[in-house]
C-alpha cells in the first residue's frame, strides 16, 4: 500500500492510517501473523508497535476493531474502530409505519431485542398520549419478557467473557442456561430472537395456555445454571486474579463518559432507570439494585450474576400477576391504534386467526377496510418529540422519537448503551497488559449490533 | 407565531434567524411516491406540520424553578436568559384538563442558541440546584423545510441527583452547519457528536477528533439527512415487483 500524497490534508481518521502513511523517515512495521520472536527480531529498534485486533477477532464480541499501540506487553494506547455492522436501521425506520418500527429496532442489540422494542413502544405511546391506556397485563408481560431477556443477555456476557479467557465450561453453561430462556421466548413470541413482539399499545399476542407453568418449571433450571456459573467463577483463584483490578473505571470517570448499567453500579452508584424513572410499573415490583465499589471487571461479573437473581425475583412476581389477569386485554382498547389482526396458533405454528380472517373476508366489509387501512397505512402520531429510556442489560437505553404527525416516525434515534460504553475502552486498557484488553472489553459487554445499528 | 395567550415567546436578535416557532414543514397531497401523480383527488391538499408551541409561565412541575436558577446563574455570567434560551417547550404525554399543570411525565425542552450552548451546559451540569451531571448523548434531526434552522442537534440530559430530565435543542442553518462542541462539559458526547456529524453533517467546532464513526472515512454525504436517498433495489416476488421502500406508495 503506497502512501497517498495528500495524506496531510485528508479528513481526520477514526482509524489510524497504515504506519507508512506518516510519511518518509517514519519507521513502521506491519505484521499479520507469525512467531512473535521473529516479528520482534525483524522489527528490532522499533519500539512502537500497533496491533490491529479485530474486526474479526473472536475475543472482541463481534466486529469490534481495536487498535492497540503496545510497548512490550503494555498497552500504551487503545482505540476502537466501529461501524462494521452499521445497517441504517434508524434511517429505515423513517420509511415504515410506527408498528413496523418494532421489527427494525428489535434487530439492533440482538442479545436484548425486547428492550429496544419496549423502549420504542413506550416512546410511541408517550407521543400518542396513551401511556395510561396500556393494559396492565401487557405491561406485566413486557416486564416479564424484559427481565428474562436481561438474564439471557447477562448469561451470554458471562459465558462469552469466560470463553475469551479460555474457560470453555463457563461458555457452555451460559449458553445452555440461555437456551432455557430462548425456549420460553419461542413459546410466547414464536421466535428465539428478533421478536417484534412488543407493539405500540401493548404486545402482539397473549401468552399461550400454560405459559406461567412453563416459566415456573424453567426457573429452577436457570437458577441451577446460575449457581454453577457462580461456583465456577466467583471463588476461582485463576479467574479472580485475571479479573480483579483489571479495567478499573471510577465513579467520576463513569459519569464523565456517560457510562451506565452494571459498569456504573460496580463503581458504587445505584443508578438504575427502573428505580430512578420507573416505566411499565417497575415501581410496584420488589427488587434490589446490587452495587459494588471495586469498579473492576471482577465486580462487574459479581453484579451481573446478582442482577440475574434479582431479575428472576421480578419474573416470579410477574407470574403471579399474570395468573391474576388471565383473559385480560394485552392491547389498548382504541381500535384506531390496536393491531387488528388476531393471532392464533395454527397447524403450522403461529399465524393469523382463522376466525378473524373469516370475519374480515366473509362477513364484514367495514372490518376488512379497517384492517387494510391500519395495516398498510398505520396510525398517525401527533407531531412532537419524546425521550424514553429503559434499563438495558448494558446500561441506559434511550429512544428519541420525533413525529411530524404522519404515520411513520420522522426520526427515531437510539442511544445504545454499548455504543456509549465503548468510549471507555481507552481508559480501561491503557497502561495495562495486552491480555487484559480482552477482559476489560468483555466487562463492558458491548454488542456490536447495538453499537452500529 | 405566538404562544396560546398571544404573548410573543420566541425571540431572536442575534445571527440565528427569527425562529419560525412551531411550523417545521408543509405536506401536500394524500399519498403516493414523491413526484408522481396523486389520483386520489386530494392532490391539492396542503397541511402545515407544527411542533408543540412554546410554553407560557408557569410551566409547572419543577420546570419554573430550574429555568429560574438557570437564568440567575447565567445572569451572573453576564448572559441574559432570553439571549441564551430562545424558547421553552413543555410537552406532556398525559393529556390533562385546563389549568391542571403538567403531569410527572412531562418533558422540558430548552431551545438554546448555539453561541450559549456550552455556557448553558456548564451551568446545568455544575449548579447544585440543577446538577444535570449525566449526558445521554446527542441526536440530530433534519428539517429541510425549516428555513434557516434546518439542522437540529438534540441533547438529552439527566440529573441523577434530582431524578430529572431535560432536553436541549440547538439549531443551525444548512449553509452554516456549525455548533460548538460540548465535549468539554460532557466528555461522553465525543462519540455522539461524531455520530451526528457522520449522519447529519453538523460540524461540532472544537471537537477533539471529528471523524466519521459509523460510515467509512471516505463516504460521500450524510446518510440520515432527509435529502439523502434510502437506497434499495426492486425485489421480484411471485411475478410482481416490490419497489424499494422510499419509492413505494406512502401516506403523508
Amino acid at each position: 500500500m503506497s502512501a497517498p500524497a495528500d495524506h496531510a490534508h485528508r479528513a481526520p481518521h477514526s482509524t489510524r492510517p497504515p504506519a507508512e502513511d506518516y510519511g518518509p523517515g517514519v519507521p513502521g512495521f506491519e505484521a499479520s501473523g507469525g512467531d512473535w520472536d521473529e516479528i520482534a527480531r525483524e522489527a528490532i529498534g522499533e519500539e512502537r508497535i500497533i496491533v490491529n485486533m479485530g474486526p474479526q477477532h473472536p475475543s472482541t464480541h463481534g466486529v469490534l476493531r481495536l487498535m492497540l499501540e503496545i510497548d512490550g506487553e503494555t498497552v500504551t494506547e487503545a482505540r476502537c474502530g466501529i461501524g462494521y455492522l452499521h445497517t441504517g436501521i434508524e434511517k429505515n425506520m423513517e420509511f415504515r409505519t410506527w408498528t413496523q418500527g418494532t421489527t427494525f429496532c428489535t434487530r439492533m442489540d440482538y442479545l436484548a431485542p425486547l428492550f429496544q422494542e419496549t423502549a420504542y413502544c413506550l416512546g410511541t405511546e408517550r407521543l400518542l398520549g396513551i401511556t395510561d391506556d396500556v393494559p396492565e397485563r401487557a405491561s406485566v408481560i413486557r416486564v416479564l419478557m424484559m427481565e428474562l431477556n436481561r438474564v439471557a443477555s447477562h448469561l451470554v456476557c458471562l459465558g462469552t467473557g469466560g470463553n475469551e479467557m479460555g474457560a470453555t465450561t463457563v461458555m457452555t453453561i451460559g449458553f445452555t442456561a440461555r437456551e432455557e430462556i430462548l425456549r420460553l421466548f419461542e413459546a410466547i413470541t414464536g421466535l428465539r430472537m428478533n421478536h417484534a413482539y412488543v407493539r405500540p399499545g401493548g404486545v402482539a399476542t397473549d401468552t399461550p395456555e400454560g405459559f406461567t407453568d412453563q416459566v415456573r418449571a424453567a426457573l429452577p433450571n436457570i437458577r441451577g445454571y446460575l449457581g454453577q456459573l457462580g461456583d465456577l467463577m466467583l471463588a476461582n483463584p485463576i479467574f479472580k486474579s485475571r479479573l480483579t483490578d483489571v479495567g478499573v473505571l471510577n465513579l467520576a470517570g463513569c459519569f464523565a463518559l456517560g457510562i451506565t448499567g452494571p459498569v456504573l453500579r460496580s463503581a458504587g452508584h445505584p443508578y438504575d432507570v427502573r428505580k430512578a424513572f420507573p416505566y411499565s410499573g417497575y415501581e410496584t415490583y420488589d427488587f434490589d439494585v446490587p452495587t459494588d465499589t471495586a469498579a473492576d471487571s471482577y465486580s462487574r461479573v459479581v453484579l451481573r450474576l446478582e442482577e440475574c437473581y434479582q431479575s428472576l425475583k421480578i419474573v416470579e412476581q410477574c407470574l403471579a400477576r399474570l395468573d391474576d389477569t388471565v383473559g385480560d386485554r394485552v392491547m389498548v382498547a382504541d381500535k384506531k391504534i390496536a393491531w387488528p389482526a388476531q393471532l392464533a396458533v395454527g397447524s403450522d405454528g403461529q399465524g393469523n386467526s382463522l376466525d378473524h380472517i373469516r370475519h374480515i373476508m366473509g362477513t364484514s366489509m367495514e372490518a376488512l377496510i379497517h384492517h387494510f387501512k391500519l395495516v398498510t397505512e398505520g396510525f398517525g402520531v401527533p407531531a412532537g418529540q419524546t425521550w424514553q429510556t429503559v434499563e438495558h442489560p448494558r446500561g441506559e437505553l434511550g429512544v428519541h422519537l420525533v413525529s411530524d404527525g404522519g404515520t411513520r416516525p420522522y426520526r427515531a434515534h437510539f442511544r445504545d448503551p454499548s455504543f456509549n460504553n465503548l468510549q471507555a475502552v481507552s481508559v480501561l486498557c491503557e497502561g495495562g497488559q495486552v491480555a487484559d484488553v480482552v477482559v476489560a472489553v468483555a466487562s463492558l459487554d458491548p454488542v456490536l449490533g447495538g453499537v452500529d445499528r | 407565531m405566538t404562544a396560546a395567550d398571544g404573548r410573543e415567546v420566541a425571540r431572536g436578535g442575534h445571527d440565528v434567524p427569527e425562529p419560525t416557532a412551531e411550523r417545521v414543514a408543509e405536506r401536500t397531497g394524500m399519498f403516493g411516491p414523491p413526484g408522481t401523480g396523486d389520483t386520489s383527488g386530494y392532490g391539492g391538499l396542503v397541511r402545515t406540520v407544527t411542533m408543540p408551541p412554546a410554553a407560557a409561565r408557569p410551566y409547572g412541575s419543577w420546570f419554573d424553578e430550574a429555568v429560574d436558577v438557570l437564568a440567575e446563574v447565567l445572569d451572573g455570567q453576564g448572559v441574559r436568559l432570553d439571549d441564551a434560551v430562545e424558547r421553552v417547550v413543555v410537552t406532556d404525554p398525559r393529556a390533562r384538563g385546563e389549568g391542571d399543570g403538567p403531569s410527572d411525565d412531562a418533558e422540558l425542552t430548552l431551545y438554546v442558541s448555539r453561541e450559549h450552548l456550552v455556557a448553558v451546559c456548564q451551568v446545568l451540569r455544575d449548579d447544585q440546584d440543577l446538577r444535570f451531571e449525566l449526558s445521554l448523548g446527542v441526536s440530530g434531526v433534519h428539517y429541510p423545510q425549516d428555513t434557516g434552522r434546518e439542522l437540529h442537534a438534540v441533547y438529552h440530559l439527566t440529573s441523577v441527583t434530582h431524578a430529572r430530565r431535560l432536553r436541549l435543542e440547538v439549531t443551525c442553518p444548512d449553509g452554516d452547519p456549525h455548533v460548538p462542541t460540548t465535549t468539554g462539559v460532557y466528555p461522553t458526547n465525543d462519540w455522539h457528536e461524531r455520530e451526528t456529524w457522520d449522519f447529519f453533517g453538523i460540524v461540532f467546532d472544537g471537537h477533539p477528533g471529528l471523524a466519521r464513526i459509523e460510515m467509512p472515512d471516505d463516504w460521500p454525504g450524510h446518510p440520515q439527512r432527509k435529502d439523502y436517498p434510502l437506497g434499495g433495489i426492486p425485489v421480484e416476488y411471485k411475478g410482481a415487483t416490490v419497489p424499494p421502500p422510499d419509492t413505494r406508495r406512502q401516506y403523508s
